[in-house]
């Protein structure tokens, strides 16, 4: 009887006990362009990644109770990092993930750092992000621009494309991205010839393309991303670049822009991405998942999106072998030792200046001929793997590793 | 060829000549505003809505019912000009009588909700809108590659704003419809309806706005930060030209083209800020604007 009493005191201790512990509140900022010319990259989907992340974790882990709010930073760095200041010290937000727009993810970076939450940078390019900008607690996932340049910069100079003029978007991602892409170039034996830079959001190219076509390059780098990319295709196509006997390499393309463009437009074009949802089998049933949750009938999810989703995940799951979201330097140090597992980019790990790893993919965008439905946009050129898609570490000068 | 601070004179003749093309959508909204304004001294917010929805609508005819550009430049015009007539008779005339800054907090508001829902049910990348058939191609002028369209777009531009002038300017119905803005009771004695006029004097404005939405459909992209993102530069051009001067709201609309085309060239990192360095001078030398009359 005694032995019995003691037992049943001891499993109700247990469940008290184990319930106490592990009851976990997290809470996650998606930080968003929700109106402008990124918002179809990132925006509502993004914020529906990370719904379905918290969604998919819950299920399995029933003692955690994930909480998803977002906010619009306009792409504005003082609206980025006053968010981020409220979000830390009112919302007790513990991680911001997308952060689309390199020069809001710059300026809230050390921000992020040092109030100790996680930022899951998954929507900037720049690679100074991981490189001298590098911070403890910043986990840059999806891609960068030393990713998009290699992996489309040298496919293009290898198939005889070898003199460049670049259109770029003058803000830190532009140029980060110009600087990553003429690298590059240079270093594959071809030659830039000349760059523009345009203010961000333009509607009208037809200047800087007459500029382009007058350099007489066989190749016109875009350094620019979203609406940007979009009206200087467009345009371009009109001023008959192309017909001209000149290409456009579109340095970052996402599949939204590509469907913006249409395929007559856009066939042809090459770039680099780390998903398209016609990958494979995971891929296609996590975009018929993240579809129902973005509940916008014809929209293609773009990496952004996917990389809030893996990152989110990620994260949730470095939590759980914590115990607490608290502090957000460990949870960043536990993210980098443990490897990533998801369905939209597979298997990967994650370095010690914060660069998420995994394999990239070099497509082309099919003829209309080729395509069979709206949403078969791209063909696969080549896989490009994971050890070979990002800046070696010992490249990036990020303080944390060479110190 | 000769070679002008450094720039190849083929270079410059081109960005002229693409200027006067931006000059043209400048000049086509710029001229809507300076109507609207001139005539019912209401500073139209709603300008760049409206822009944006003709350019929709040609959208959505082209998707829904399979009719093309042509059909829709008429079409879409008639279709923004309704809505506008609507705005005008629920709204707008409610707001005569008061501060300028009423219907300016109105027209803010209703291009706001306007957009924001455009944006829910299009998004914001955009939707393509391919050119006509028959204005596809361009011709080599040497000094450059002019797409036809683009050629389209000047004589377009140019045909329909020295109408419009004329129209108000030079004509019965205009000489009536600038002394009812004058001077509404002794007009209106004259047994002309006033209110009437200026109802479909909006609505016109608005029509022209969606003209100009449907000239940069196949060139821009259709989305529904389109105006937004030209308005302001419009209202800039506005101001140069004079607050409510149909002449110099043309004017102004075409130089100003040319010179943000020559930026392009000189100092590509301030073509969207040198129209508003321009318009703080004119401000500063001239604050009724270069073609205005001091009020």
């Amino acid at each position: 009887m005694k032995r019995t009493l003691g037992l049943a005191a001891l499993a109700a201790m247990l469940v008290c006990g184990a319930a106490n512990a592990q009851q976990i509140n997290v809470k996650i900022g998606v930080l968003t362009d929700m109106a402008s010319l990124y918002a179809d990259d990132t925006g509502q989907g993004s914020v529906a990644a990370a719904k379905l992340a918290a969604q998919d974790f819950m299920k399995d882990h029933k003692n955690f109770k994930v909480e998803v709010i977002s906010a619009d930073h306009q792409n504005k760095a003082d609206i980025g990092v006053a968010t981020v200041n409220q979000w830390a010290d009112v919302d007790h937000v513990n991680m911001v993930a997308d952060v689309p727009n390199s020069g809001v993810a710059l300026a809230i970076a050390p921000v992020v750092a040092q109030k100790n939450m996680v930022f899951v940078a998954s929507g900037p390019a720049s690679s100074d992000l991981t490189g001298p900008k590098c911070q403890p607690t910043t986990i840059h996932m999806t891609y960068d621009t030393w990713m998009l340049a290699n992996g489309t910069g040298r496919a293009i100079v290898k198939n005889g494309g070898d003199t460049w003029f670049f259109l770029v978007s003058d803000y830190a991602f532009g140029h980060a991205l110009e600087r990553d892409t003429a690298a590059v170039v240079e270093k594959n034996g071809g030659k830039v010839l000349g760059q523009v830079a345009h203010p961000i959001n333009t509607s009208d190219f037809s200047s800087f393309l007459l500029q382009a076509q007058q350099s007489k390059a066989k190749i016109i780098g875009l350094a620019n991303a979203g609406g940007d990319t979009i009206n200087a295709i467009k345009q371009g196509a009109e001023f008959g670049i192309v017909a001209g006997g000149q290409k456009f390499a579109g340095l970052l393309v996402f599949a939204p822009d590509v469907q913006a463009l249409g395929l007559k437009t856009a066939q042809g074009l090459m770039f680099t991405e780390t998903f398209y949802w016609d990958l494979n089998d995971q891929t296609r049933a996590w975009t018929k998942r993240w579809d129902k949750e973005r509940n916008a009938p014809g929209k293609l999810p773009s990496m952004n999106h996917a990389g809030v989703y893996a990152g989110t995940m990620h994260y949730l799951k470095a939590v759980a072998a914590l115990g607490s979201p608290a502090d957000g330097k460990a949870v960043a140090a536990k993210m980098k030792a443990m490897p990533t597992d998801d369905p939209v980019f597979g298997k990967g790990s994650i370095r010690a200046d914060g660069r998420a790893l995994h394999p990239a993919y070099l497509f082309e965008v099919k003829k209309p001929s080729e395509s069979k439905g709206p949403g078969d946009l791209y063909s696969l050129r080549a896989t490009i793997p994971a050890d070979q898609a990002f800046r070696p570490l010992k490249d990036g000068g990020c303080p944390l590793v060479s110190g | 060829m000769f070679t002008i601070f450094g720039v190849p004179s083929g270079a410059l003749f081109g960005q002229l000549l693409i200027g006067l093309i931006n000059g043209s959508f400048y000049a086509l909204l710029s001229l809507g505003l300076a109507v609207i304004f001139g005539m019912l001294n209401i500073i139209n917010f709603t300008h760049g809505a409206q822009y944006m929805l003709g350019a929709l609508t040609a959208y959505i005819l082209l998707q829904v019912s399979g009719l093309g550009y042509w059909p829709s430049l008429i079409i879409a015009p008639i279709v923004v000009g309704l809505i506008g007539i609507i705005i005008e008779r629920f709204f707008l005339q409610w707001l005569y009588k008061l501060d300028h800054l009423y219907g300016l907090l109105l027209t803010f508001g209703l291009a706001l909700i306007i957009e924001g829902v455009s944006r829910h049910y299009f998004g914001t990348a955009g939707l393509p809108y391919t050119l006509p058939d028959s204005l596809q191609g361009g011709h080599n002028l040497g000094f450059m590659f002019l797409p036809n369209y683009r050629a389209w777009v000047i004589a377009a531009s140019l045909t329909v704003c020295l109408v419009t002038w004329f129209l108000i300017e030079r004509t019965r119905i205009g000489a009536y419809l600038r002394a009812a803005t004058e001077n509404p009771t002794l007009v209106r004695a004259f047994g002309i309806n006033v209110p009437r006029m200026i109802t479909l004097t909006y609505g016109f404005g608005a029509a022209l706005a969606a003209f100009a939405g449907v000239m940069a459909a196949p060139i821009y992209n259709v989305s529904p930060n389109m105006g937004s993102e030209l308005i302001i530069v419009v209202f800039a051009v506005v101001v140069i030209g004079g607050m409510g001067s149909i002449l110099g709201a043309i004017i102004t609309g075409f130089a100003l083209g040319v010179v943000e085309g020559l930026t392009k060239v000189f100092f590509p990192e301030a073509s969207n800020t040198v129209i508003f360095v321009i318009m703080a001078i004119v401000l500063l030398v001239r604050p009724a604007g270069l073609f205005g009359r001091r009020a």
